[in-house]
């Protein structure tokens, strides 16, 4: 059985949009991704070694700003949910398949090592960057905030200038 | 008004109405096709650009959204999360973000979905994502001063520009608009198609032109925050605005009286707040009227509102701006606090005396100006009371 085609874009785009104008509604804060790893790091390293956590910077001025386990924070329960609601449409759609994408032209090890950088790459960037995608670019330009806007510019302009170089893991 | 939480939605229960919008975000994200690390990328390359339509389409539908809840009112702007602006982190970590895009092919959220469906260069890049966090937070002393650097508040783009909030809305609306189009051109070139993929359903049609007259009807309204805020200066507007007033000894008497039903708002400001102040006062400034906390405060039922300020002005444009926003049982002070203070506090004696009426306030104020300073030191010596005032809510990534 062939997996059911995608949604269309623009109504996927409009549900979505939706959906982060109730988020904002309800609860006055956007959409979010790279602070649920974010409280996970932080709740990890705690639990190995919690004379680290009060000891560093970084994660002082996070439990300044949130008062519980790290593992109880918003993002953490958002993101708990981005998977269930993933699988559940990978499973209606006939999506749900143990595989890993790459380009004819590339290899599962360089796919591998590419994956690995990137999300490595992303990660400290969200830091930095105070958000990804979905915190600092989509959320950012519902509620116009400059910074956002900013972050988003910043992220697709890098991609699209770094695209040539690694134009062979992809076409 | 909105937003709901903290003071409707508690702690717990957000986390449950966390755990629903990430399951219909998860669910929406894997419909559209950001499950695959090879669609998302399509946007680079020029052969699939469903991130972009995916993006551009929830970012305006937002926008378009939020704007027209805060100008009815319904959703309170002063509250929500605004991300804020360090130009120079912004810049570098949006850079470093497109980096391990091109290379990763996913961005969190997706990758997220993408693991989610078994994609294990999915789960892959999520395992990334932890190190590249870890290595940020070791070495959080190394980019402290990055992290901070360039901070320019929590301001919106329209601002920063310097446009208005619906011509900046209309303007984006229109580009993604083109951007839809022309990229869709794009892609047939690249994929060596020949149809256009812009089939010009009823539907899609439909929707098309609901959009032109939302975005169309953005442009038109004028903020109304500013336009509320601009004509209650106008001097000619304030002469013909009559609003209800309250007499300086009916002030007077409902303060000695310790009437709990007094709701005084004090258009000072906070240093001649902090010098003197009422019981049952609260600091308010015009941009404070437009807050939600001020909503629940002028609807209480059995409360009388009175706005005071020196001069009676100041009262009766606070009351135009009140007026505007819908809510009406408000009384100024006759006068201003500058007469309240000459005839009451300060009482010497009236002109002359010809009736009994007379005779009777002026045994009043006698009285009067010689408890209320002993009210106001004991309220002074209570330290003022710091307006309950709700805060933005903390959000981001």
């Amino acid at each position: 059985m062939n997996s059911i085609k995608y949604m269309n874009p623009y109504l996927a785009g409009f549900l979505l949009g939706l959906l982060l104008l109730i988020t904002i509604f309800i609860t006055g804060r956007g959409l979010g991704a790279s602070g649920a790893i974010k409280s996970t790091v932080i709740a990890v390293v705690h639990s190995i070694a919690p004379g680290h956590t009060s000891n560093t910077h970084y994660y002082q001025e996070y439990y300044q700003e949130h008062n519980e386990n790290p593992l109880k924070s918003w993002l953490v329960f958002e993101v708990a949910g981005v998977i269930i609601g993933a699988f559940i449409s990978g499973l209606i759609s006939n999506r749900l398949k143990l595989k890993l994408e790459y380009s004819s032209k590339s290899s599962a090890r360089i796919r591998i090592i590419t994956a690995l950088l990137g999300g490595a790459l992303f990660g400290f960037g969200a830091q930095l960057g105070r958000g990804c995608t979905s915190g600092a670019a989509l959320s950012g330009m519902g509620v116009l905030s400059t910074g956002g806007i900013i972050t988003m510019l910043a992220i697709f302009g890098g991609a699209y200038a770094f695209a040539y170089f690694f134009r062979k893991l992809w076409i | 008004m909105a937003p709901f939480v903290p003071d409707i939605i508690g702690n717990e229960l957000n986390l449950i109405v966390a755990l629903l919008i990430g399951i219909a975000f998860g669910f929406i994200l894997e419909q559209a096709g950001f499950s695959s690390s090879k669609k998302l990328v399509g946007l680079f390359y020029g052969y699939d650009f469903t991130v972009l339509r995916v993006f551009f389409t929830a970012g305006v539908t937002a926008m378009l959204g939020i704007i027209t809840l805060s100008y009815f009112r319904l959703l309170d702007i002063n509250l929500i999360y605004i991300n804020p602006t360090y130009i120079w982190s912004a810049v570098i970590g949006g850079f470093i973000m497109g980096l391990g895009f091109v290379l990763g092919g996913y961005c969190p959220g997706t990758s997220f979905c993408g693991a989610a469906i078994g994609k294990i260069d999915g789960m892959i890049f999520i395992g990334g994502g932890f190190l590249g966090v870890l290595l940020f937070s070791e070495g959080y002393p190394l980019f402290e001063n990055l992290f901070k650097a360039g901070f320019w508040g929590s301001p919106r783009i329209f601002e920063t520009i310097g446009v208005s909030q619906s011509l900046f809305a209309f303007l984006l609306t229109t580009i993604a608009v083109l951007a839809f189009i022309i990229t869709t051109k794009i892609e047939n070139k690249v994929n060596k198609r020949h149809f256009s993929e812009f089939q010009p359903a009823c539907i899609y049609a439909g929707l098309v032109i609901l959009a032109v007259i939302i975005g169309l009807s953005a442009f038109m309204m004028p903020d109304r925050q500013t336009e509320i805020l601009k004509n209650s200066s106008d001097v000619e507007m304030l002469n013909s605005f009559k609003p209800a007033e309250m007499s300086i000894d009916e002030f007077a008497f409902r303060i000695i009286d310790n009437d709990k039903r007094l709701q005084i708002f004090d258009f000072r400001n906070t240093e001649a707040f902090a010098e003197m102040s009422f019981p049952n006062s609260m600091n308010f400034t015009f941009e404070n009227l437009f807050g939600k906390d001020t909503k629940r405060l002028l609807t209480l039922k059995k409360s009388i509102s009175v706005f005071v300020a020196d001069d009676e002005e100041t009262e009766k444009r606070a009351a135009y701006i009140a007026s505007g926003l819908g809510y009406d049982n408000i009384l100024i002070l006759q006068g201003g606090l500058s007469k309240f203070k000459q005839e009451i506090i300060n009482f010497s004696t009236l002109q002359e005396i010809n009736s009994r009426r007379d005779a009777d306030i002026y045994r009043f104020r006698e009285k009067a100006s010689k408890i209320i300073p002993e009210i106001l030191l004991a309220n002074k010596n209570k330290g003022v009371k710091q307006k309950k005032e709700s805060k933005r809510v903390l959000g981001g990534c």
